[in-house]
């Protein structure tokens, strides 16, 4: 029954529930699809036995009914999240090996929820990166082709998931998103995916890279089944100092693809000379969706939007400097003790050979910017600017409810193509993180493909706590683009 | 501003990740490069604004003064603390000796 | 304030020192400042340690509400600025008794702001000189792990059991200008914390400890560079660390040298400073606010609350037994100094008051005299403390009753005390059984009084002629033979009818 895999997880959630098929069924056909799609290296770590698990916990209370929301659906889970017994690598050498004591407040839940493990999704290296390419385990291959033949990034940090997703690897699976690495790989591989507001989902027992950015969210084929991850996976978690101490929505259940009496702003300084005229051109498409849905569109500015990646260039290598401190050899993970090295001599060599180069290169600017005599002028002026960045949004909320922007300035690129150039690559999330710096909740949906067959997502960008917003102008979407495209099989 | 190899030596040292003089030598352009394009927000006119302290309008929850109320961030966890330990012995973490 | 006169001679000629000290006092509180592992001292290796204070991957901070109340109290016991608004910063430094790779601690906005301590230079002589010494401010941190070196050959060990316990760190202004001085402020320092109960003021085991920083100059000069001596942990280790490294700066000065900004380490078995090899390198902490926690906010209530549960503090409680108890400055300096004497004292008073139906006032002399000359004399002797003292401080009162009331004399009273002291029985049971309770029956003291005269002729002759001074012997010699059991009052009065 290989057509299980192509289900949505509102599909399995159903039929499992109504016995169309069991829940065995479904984990034994994503478990064997997992099998076939190892070229991809989607997953560091496959988990069938996990998957098996929870869908026979899910066949027994079947009867009883006693089904969870999520009982008999399999998910990817991206290997950022720490997992109970199982490897937690973040795609570093320096995790390589840490099998959690603990489970991350948001794979718990989805646990709770009734759903089961297929494995540990790839990313780029401690989800620092927006290819793939970072993974100390190897590039994820996205499933996507153009005419070249080439190997495609999946996009990043959450390519792992992206890719397996869009492979039907996974019906749905987590991610995170500290600058657009949920929106932009969604983007990249025809796929939807949301970040909520920061705050929704508890950060604890993820890998932190940025803590003031980090927030997991979901990935999924479509509108809806993002709306059913995300109501598992959000919720108040007292063990992290920021989380939100906020009801969680239905948001499944306030599904509305109506935009009668919403306000759609199109923000003009996302709009560059020499972006993407195919970019543009579907974005006027989502235009002309959303005033189809009933939304009246205008145009809005945010003027510090040039001002958002030199802003997080310079925060989130912060953070993460600091972050990335613990990983010194000596409670877990590796160590490299050179002969008659003494203690800080251990660190440095634990740390050189552990973390990638461009960890490497993230943990030298974050190091620099907070130094004596530099903090103020960088890292100060980055706070600065960032506040005028949320300020930005406050002043758009005046004239719209949502905004519509094109997800990524490209379509998936061929691995290796941006390597050499990390500004290049930092390019690719120029539209991602003016939301994440100000903490908003924002979604990609596919859009259609480009003239070389490629996906292109449309993002939404909600104003804080309105994910229902966000996902109800995601569905307008949703609707009207009818994306069905899913990439050929030649894996 | 831009570094040279002796600054780069010197923030590896201070991140404690060993480089070889090749690997600074090559760092020197790379790094020079972002901070040269991250120092365009030298220019943004941020007089009266305060730096952001907190993304989403939240007040700091405090915690009750209680031992182990949440096993997950409780005590009395050793075999988990040291489970992933690279040298544990007799309960302790083990490094290379120090001298204070 | 009059000038410290505390200078070091050397060949060029007099050297003043500049001293400030940064004290760590570990809060009082169950849990950890940001985990609910233990804080307790004395435990089995990495038992008190949560996956958050071993800095596992993705692990965050809570702040523990007592740890913040505390040393909110704390400031508002110095007469501090308690700052409503505040946050916590990164301080990122590599070292194997930091997991996190950073301590959690406040630099750019502390807790608590600007306050100060008053010093008196002798406790125990009210009339010298008292002095204040500046507070900068206190910051809330945590504590680093420890590290065993004596364990094995060529590695270290490290506990992180006191890792994320709570800190105040309590910074001076380099207002110091003598050992004396320093020593003096870290006792005041320490009767405060005690009082408050923020702190267990126990520096033995390390909940207390000051980071020593010192500097010399020509009384009048600029100040001179200074060195930090790390984590010294008694009062007269301060004082000793303090001497010997401004006796060293003067050394070094004198003979063309300069100070090096640094860190040094105290060793208590030679009472000299050294420097600290594993601090050689200079420190670039990084600094920034520590993005998992937001802004600390407290509220007006909050605040209100943290205020009225303070208690009384040693310099109010000394003016009050001074101005409402009469008790002289020495005796109020000595019962205030340690939180537990005082609290011992206050008991004692209240009950004694209670039981003799007198106003506090009244019978607060004579409670503060036995305390402080009888029970401390007898406890010094057992070699034992008010902790554990065998007398209560309502046992106490029965005894003081006693002798109020007029039923055992003071010489009495003493006897009783030793035998409280040996068998733990009541005052009022002791004096029954051994047939302790004095007299005021008039003929059996009038016959005693008659016999006394009557054999010291002479010096009723004396005394008659003017030498008024030997009534006190008469008083004495009718004592002696009443045994000690006759009313002293009843004594006087007859005594003095007897002698016209
Ligand atoms: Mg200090
Ligand atoms: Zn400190």
């Amino acid at each position: 029954m290989s057509d299980l895999t192509n289900l949505t997880v509102a599909e399995i959630r159903d039929g499992v529930a109504a016995g169309t098929f069991s829940a065995r069924e479904v984990a034994t056909a994503f478990n064997a699809e997992v099998e076939v799609g190892r070229k991809l290296n989607a997953y560091i770590v496959e988990t069938p036995e996990k998957a098996l698990e929870a869908a026979d916990v899910a066949d027994a209370v079947r009867k009883s009914g006693d089904l969870k929301p999520l009982s008999g659906v399999p998910l990817g889970m991206k290997d950022l999240f720490c997992t109970e017994g199982v490897q937690s690598t973040a795609a570093s050498h320096i995790l390589e090996g840490f099998t959690p004591t603990y489970e991350s407040t948001v794979s718990a839940r989805l646990w709770d929820a009734g759903a089961g493990m297929l494995g540990k999704l790839n990313l780029d290296q401690f989800a620092m990166g927006s290819s793939n390419e970072t993974s100390y385990f190897g590039n994820v291959v996205s499933p996507w082709r153009d005419a070249s033949g080439k190997d495609l990034a999946p996009g990043g940090s959450s390519g792992g998931s992206s890719a397996a997703i869009s492979a039907r690897l996974c019906p749905a699976a987590t991610g995170t998103d500290t600058g657009g690495s949920i929106r932009q790989p969604a983007a990249f591989t025809g796929i939807s995916g949301i970040k909520p507001t920061y705050g929704r989902c508890s950060r604890w027992g993820i890998v932190a890279f940025a803590s003031s950015l980090d927030q997991a969210g979901s990935m999924a084929r479509t509108v809806k089944d993002n709306a059913i991850l995300l109501e598992a996976m959000a919720g108040f978690d007292p063990k992290d100092a920021t989380s939100l101490d906020a009801p969680v929505p239905q948001w499944e259940a306030g599904l509305s693809s109506d935009l009668k009496g919403k306000t759609v702003g199109i923000p003009k300084e996302y709009r560059p000379d020499g972006l993407n005229p195919e970019i543009e051109a579907l974005w006027d498409k989502g235009i002309a969706w959303l005033k189809d849905a009933g939304a009246e569109v205008v145009e809005v500015s945010l003027p510090h939007t040039q001002y958002a990646l030199p802003t997080y260039y310079i925060i989130a290598p912060a953070e993460a400097s600091s972050n990335l401190a613990r990983y010194d050899g000596v409670r877990y993970g590796l160590r490299d003790l050179p002969d008659g090295a003494g203690l800080q001599d251990m660190y440095a060599a634990t740390r050189a050979a552990g973390f990638g180069d461009e960890v490497k290169r993230r943990i030298m600017i974050g190091t620099y910017v907070l130094s004596a005599g530099f903090y103020d002028a960088y890292y100060t002026q980055a706070c600065k600017v960032r506040a005028l960045i949320a300020r930005d949004f406050e002043a758009a909320w005046e004239k719209c409810d949502l905004l519509l922007t094109p997800t990524a300035p490209s379509a998936a690129f061929a691995l290796g193509e941006k390597q050499a150039d990390p500004l290049a690559m930092y390019l690719n999330d120029v539209f991602t993180v003016p939301a994440s710096l100000a903490g908003l909740p924002a979604m990609s949906v596919p859009g259609g493909l480009d003239s070389a067959g490629l996906p292109l997502g449309l993002q939404i960008i909600g104003k804080a706590l309105d994910e229902q917003g966000v996902l109800n102008a995601s569905l307008a979407l949703e609707e009207r683009a009818g994306f069905t495209a899913r990439p050929e099989k030649w894996w | 501003m831009s570094i040279d190899i002796t600054t780069v030596k010197k923030v590896a040292s201070l991140a404690r990740i060993a480089v070889t003089d090749d690997q600074a030598e090559k760092l020197v352009p790379e790094l020079n490069n972002i901070l040269g394009w991250v120092e365009q927000l030298g220019e943004v006119d941020v007089s009266g604004v305060e730096p952001m302290t907190a993304v989403i309008p939240n007040h700091l929850r405090l915690r009750e003064d209680a031992v182990n109320a949440d096993p997950l961030t409780g005590g009395n966890v050793r075999d988990k603390v040291l489970a992933n330990a690279p040298q544990a012995e007799h309960g302790f973490f083990a490094v290379p000796k120090v001298i204070e | 304030m009059t000038e410290s006169t505390y200078r070091i001679q050397g060949a060029t000629g007099d050297w003043e020192v500049v001293i400030g000290l940064e004290v760590h006092a570990q809060v009082m509180s169950e849990a950890k400042l940001f985990s609910g592992a233990a804080t307790a001292f004395g435990a089995e290796p990495n038992t008190q340690v949560s996956l958050v204070d071993a800095a596992m991957p993705g692990m965050l901070p809570v702040p523990n509400a007592e740890c913040i109340r505390q040393a909110v109290r704390t400031g508002m016991a110095i007469n501090a600025q308690i700052n409503k608004w505040s946050r916590f910063d990164r301080k990122n430094y590599f070292y194997a008794d930091l997991p996190q790779g950073y301590q959690i601690s406040q630099l750019y906005y502390p807790l608590v702001g600007e306050g100060e301590i008053e010093i008196s230079l002798d406790d125990k002589n009210p009339e010298a000189e008292v002095k204040t010494i500046g507070i900068e401010r206190i910051h809330v941190e945590q504590d680093a792990g420890k590290l065993m070196h004596d364990q094995h050959p060529t590695r270290s060990y490290v506990d992180l059991n006191r890792s994320g316990v709570a800190l105040m760190e309590i910074v001076s202004r380099p207002d110091m200008r003598s050992p004396a001085e320093a020593g003096a402020y870290l006792s005041k320092l320490r009767t405060i914390l005690r009082y408050v109960g923020s702190c267990d003021g126990n520096m033995d085991q390390g909940s207390m400890r000051a980071d020593v920083n010192v500097s010399v100059r020509k009384p009048g000069e600029e100040l001179g560079t200074r060195t930090e001596t790390k984590n010294v942990n008694s009062v007269r280790f301060v004082m000793q660390a303090i001497e010997h490294e401004a006796n060293r700066q003067v050394d070094v000065l004198e003979s063309g040298g300069k100070i090096v900004q640094e860190t040094r380490l105290f060793d208590p078995d030679t009472g000299s400073t050294r420097s600290m090899r594993s601090k050689e390198d200079a420190h670039d902490y990084r600094y920034f606010p520590d993005p998992d926690l937001l802004p600390l906010e407290l509220e007006d209530a909050f605040l209100e609350e943290c205020r009225a549960s303070l208690p009384e503090l040693p310099d109010a409680k000394r003016h009050r037994y001074e101005n409402d108890l009469g008790l002289s400055p020495y005796n109020a300096g000595v019962l205030t100094a340690e939180a537990e004497t005082a609290r011992w004292f206050e008991v004692l008073l209240s009950e004694s008051a209670a039981k003799q139906g007198k106003p506090e006032a009244d019978v607060a002399k004579a409670a503060a005299n036995w305390m402080l000359s009888e029970l401390f004399g007898a406890l010094n002797k057992l070699g034992k403390g008010l902790d554990d003292s065998p007398v209560s401080p309502q046992a106490g009162a029965e005894l003081l009753a006693l002798v109020g009331d007029g039923t055992i004399s003071g010489s009495i009273a003493k006897q009783v005390l030793e035998k409280m002291l040996e068998t733990g029985d009541g005052a009022e049971a002791i004096v029954e059984r051994e047939g302790l309770k004095q007299t005021s029956d008039t003929g059996a003291i009038e016959a005693a009084v008659a016999k006394v005269l009557a054999d010291n002729a002479d010096k009723v002759e004396q005394y008659k002629g003017g030498k008024e001074a030997l009534f006190g012997f008469f008083v004495g010699q009718t004592m002696k033979a009443m045994q000690g059991k006759a009313n002293p009052k009843v004594v006087n009065e007859l005594l003095k009818k007897a002698l016209g």
